[in-house]
């Protein structure tokens, strides 16, 4: 299969992590001035949730697009997507503690009872490890195959996260649809990929 | 208009009352449309004069009646309440109307009437969210009778010395203190009295999430969320639900002998 050459893009992952780090600052910015609406702190805990999915959706996304295009690009900023996922489903979660004036009783309450609270707080979990071992260091130190392994729990999460979504909607499923729909699709490009034969370069 | 200053009636509360400029901002009103800002953004499309009311039923005087008209009928009072949303956010809120039992005195319903139904208007020209099924429309809310009767239950017209803007259900709405938001039912057309309980639209929607009484129940969780705490717009942290939104005092005996777990 012809490749087009890597083009260098030197500037290609630090605009993804400032970029990435930008609606953080908005929101930040708003919060300080008020400008989050009547209330600021339902209109954060939305915010950070989905931006958390959208990171982790473009993260899923850079693996079949590098396939799909023989472009190298998007597995050099696979890495900074998926950690600011992991940042704003953080940030998401500690809103949801301060919201909740961070009481455990409170919160275990939520997390063994509601299973909407349930998924969204497993999804967290699952995506710390796989922060905990992004570097090039825990790579070596795990072995490829066994971290290639342990990163497939990012299936996991962003099937949980889209759950959460969901059931975090009141009425009107369109945008969680959306979601759902994407996820799949993602998914979906992975196995049709695993079941044909892999051409050698 | 100025708020004149006046003395509290027995069922006011004396809390801070709710700035106009969030109170007609951060709505659910999902005939505009779903998000929180959609009812203020869109609510001009909404025509709330020339508006007729019909009111019908188990009733000795049905009657179809102009809203100016039925507004006339009725010297119109303040009240001051707590208003709380299913959500887990709550507003004070300073409304112009009259109590539904007037109103009721005067059509006088029949031996048989048991329930009140309130039925929204149901016109997609005026309400753009209603262009799609997310609820089915038109909207139908209801009550007890005795509930119905209850002098809390009041209609409202006015919100804070101003006519009852678009966002909050113009030009007549029902207010409910000691129930979830969603049973005041806003932009009526139609009152009807029932020998049946009225199939109210968030009970059909989601029948396992919202009762037919909807009583404000901090012991009562919603499936995704605890209801023992709310946000009071304007406050950072949150604070306790009160049972029956506070009006345990006047409104429990309606529901003595009920398990209001079953009957949420």
């Amino acid at each position: 299969m012809p490749r087009r050459a890597a083009p260098p893009l030197p500037w290609l992952a630090p605009g993804v992590v400032v970029g990435g780090l930008l609606p953080a600052g908005v929101l930040l910015l708003d919060a300080l001035t008020g400008a989050l609406g009547a209330n600021p702190v339902q209109r954060a805990t939305l915010q950070t949730g989905l931006l958390a999915l959208t990171l982790l959706i473009l993260s899923l996304a850079c693996t079949p697009l590098r396939r799909l295009t023989g472009w190298t690009w998007p597995a050099r900023i696979r890495k900074a997507l998926g950690l600011l996922a992991f940042g704003y489903a953080a940030l998401h979660f500690l809103i949801y503690l301060f919201d909740h004036a961070f009481t455990p009783g409170v919160v275990l309450e939520d997390v063994v009872k509601r299973p909407f609270v349930t998924v969204g707080f497993a999804a967290l979990l699952l995506l710390l490890p796989l922060a905990l071992t992004s570097t090039r260091d825990a790579v070596r130190r795990l072995g490829f195959p066994k971290w290639q392994r342990l990163h497939q729990l990012v299936y996991v999460a962003a099937s949980l996260g889209v759950l959460h979504y969901w059931w975090g909607v009141k009425k009107d499923h369109t945008p969680p649809l959306v979601a759902v729909l994407v996820v799949a699709f993602l998914f979906a490009l992975r196995l049709i990929r695993r079941r044909r034969p892999r051409p050698r370069p | 208009l100025a708020q004149a200053r006046r003395p509290l009636g027995p069922y006011d509360t004396s809390e801070a009352v709710t700035p106009y400029a969030q109170a007609t901002t951060y709505n659910n009103f999902y005939e505009f449309g779903t998000g929180k800002d959609d009812p203020a953004r869109l609510a001009g499309s909404l025509k709330p004069r020339p508006w007729t009311v019909l009111i019908d039923g188990e009733v000795k005087k049905p009657v179809r009646v102009d809203i100016d008209t039925l507004q006339s009928w009725f010297p119109l009072e303040d009240r001051i309440y707590r208003m709380r949303c299913v959500e887990g956010w709550s507003m004070v809120m300073p409304w112009l109307g009259f109590p539904l039992a007037a109103l009721l005195r005067r059509i006088e319903p029949n031996s048989k009437a048991k329930y009140v139904q309130f039925t929204a208007l149901h016109d997609p020209k005026q309400f753009p969210g209603q262009r799609g099924n997310v609820l089915d429309w038109p909207y139908v809310e209801g009550l007890r009778l005795d509930e119905a009767l209850h002098p809390l239950t009041f209609m409202a017209v006015g919100l804070q010395g101003r006519v009852l803007p678009g966002q909050n259900g113009a030009p007549l709405r029902l207010v409910v203190p000691w129930k979830y938001g969603f049973k005041s039912i806003k932009s009526v057309v139609r009152i009807t009295l029932t020998q049946k309980q009225p199939r109210t639209t968030w009970a059909l929607a989601a029948p396992d999430e919202y009762g037919f009484y909807a009583n404000v129940n901090p012991a009562v969780p919603h499936p995704r969320w605890s209801q023992a705490t709310e946000r009071r717009i304007g406050e950072l942290r949150r604070r306790p639900t009160l049972p029956f939104n506070g009006y345990a005092e006047q409104v429990a005996h309606l529901y003595k002998g009920m398990d209001l777990r079953r009957f949420f």
